[in-house]
């Protein structure tokens, strides 16, 4: 294909990855990889690297409006980043050494986990300051936030260790597969460490950037990084986030969430008969 | 008391600053590097299914792309938008070390640096692995 066609093409599909990725809550990365590899052909090892790349001007795009608002955990996000970093530096020296079916068979078992994920029903919890666990004290994690009406909401949280490990894993895939691992990172932060919904979303977003850097420093000496393929992908994400999100505060999520998750689970099968028939 | 808060008020609009202004020059530099690399080579046929492995330095990859850059190469100036897109997360780690030393926090310095030291050693990582 040459050159125009392949840039458009991949500009409106990066354009569909970050709309879908917004409204349905998974990351933008995560629809980038499939739409290369499987439609256009690309090497998952390039896929990786674009997706990567996506993730980074995604996330940092929005932290900024929630850093300003003073939801984020900046120490929670400092913390964790320990774990993800050391995750991500390990994922990638893996993925860099890993042949390319097994990481389309690994991507497509996570893909189904998200999607599973993306439409569990959650549960918020709330652990007041004097609550927290004795880590949490010592590391002034606990924090708060502003509500609608304008007030602070106190909240500390618990089982640090856990979550902990758990984001060093979070971390491992982002740099395994390029993706931001949201899915991980919402069971370290809500199910493990009980963090508000609103902090642990946020910070989640807040630490890819940084999460997104350890790995891609040695995705770049590797050669995972290609221009062409990037620029329309970086633009067409971040067009497409942006739309997504103007349309979630009307749409009912329900059903899109319901839907995104189908589609998305029958990608990852695709994904995972590609890899073990050796075409990807 | 009170110069803590200011400094981490202050400190949160910054970061946030940083990070919207490093995703707009980083999309301006990738954009203008598209449009340059789409007048040079639209009709050029293009291929990526197959993954060539390179094994090269950090700082040999910013030679050829500041080269690059030089020469007006579309795909050069592209990826100098990427790097400034990497750039964004770095300062804000940066900005975020000041502001615990500015707060005397300690602990806080310790474990930025051990996240800085990460960054670092995966550079040496990723050489020759």
């Amino acid at each position: 294909m040459s050159l125009l066609p392949f840039i458009l093409i991949l500009f409106l599909g990066a354009f569909a990855a970050g709309f879908i990725g917004s409204l349905s809550g998974l990351g933008g990365g995560i629809i980038i990889i499939p739409l290369l590899s499987v439609f256009l052909g690309v090497d998952m090892h390039y896929a990786i690297g674009t997706a990567l790349v996506a993730v980074i001007a995604t996330s940092s795009g929005s932290a900024s409006a929630y850093v300003r608002e003073g939801i984020t955990n900046m120490r929670l996000g400092m913390f964790l980043e320990i774990a993800t970093t050391i995750g991500a530096v390990v994922g990638a020296l893996l993925s860099t050494n890993a042949p390319t079916s097994l990481l389309a068979i690994i991507f497509g078992a996570t893909l189904i986990f998200s999607s599973l994920n993306s439409i569990r029903k959650k549960e918020d919890h709330l652990i007041l300051p004097e609550q927290g666990s004795i880590l949490a004290k010592k590391l002034k994690l606990a924090g708060h936030y502003p509500t609608a009406s304008g007030e602070k909401t106190h909240y500390s949280m618990t089982n640090i260790l856990g979550g902990f490990s758990m984001m060093g894993v979070a971390g491992m895939m982002s740099g395994l597969l390029g993706i931001g691992s949201g899915a991980f990172k919402v069971i370290a932060m809500d199910t493990i460490m009980k963090v508000p919904f609103k902090v642990s979303t946020t910070t989640s977003n807040f630490m890819m950037g940084v999460t997104a850097i350890a790995s891609s420093v040695i995705y770049i000496q590797k050669g995972y990084i290609e221009p062409t393929l990037c620029m329309p992908v970086i633009i067409g994400v971040l067009l497409g986030s942006m739309v997504g999100a103007k349309i979630l505060m009307k749409a009912n999520t329900k059903k899109l969430k319901l839907f995104f998750a189908v589609l998305i689970f029958i990608i990852a099968l695709n994904m995972i008969y590609n890899g073990i028939t050796g075409k990807i | 008391m009170s110069t803590t808060k200011f400094t981490d008020n202050q400190l949160q609009s910054i970061i946030g600053n940083v990070l919207r202004y490093g995703v707009l020059s980083a999309l301006t530099v990738t954009l203008l590097g598209g449009i340059i690399l789409l007048a040079k080579d639209a009709e050029q046929v293009v291929s990526f299914s197959t993954f060539v492995e390179k094994d090269q330095n950090l700082f040999v990859v910013f030679n050829t792309i500041f080269q690059g850059v030089k020469d007006w190469n579309g795909a050069s100036i592209i990826f100098l938008g990427i790097l400034l897109l990497f750039l964004t997360p770095v300062l804000r780690l940066l900005l975020s070390l000041i502001s615990f030393i500015l707060e005397k926090d300690s602990l806080y310095v310790v474990i930025t640096l051990i996240v800085i030291a990460v960054i670092i050693l995966s550079v040496s990582f990723g050489f020759s692995h």
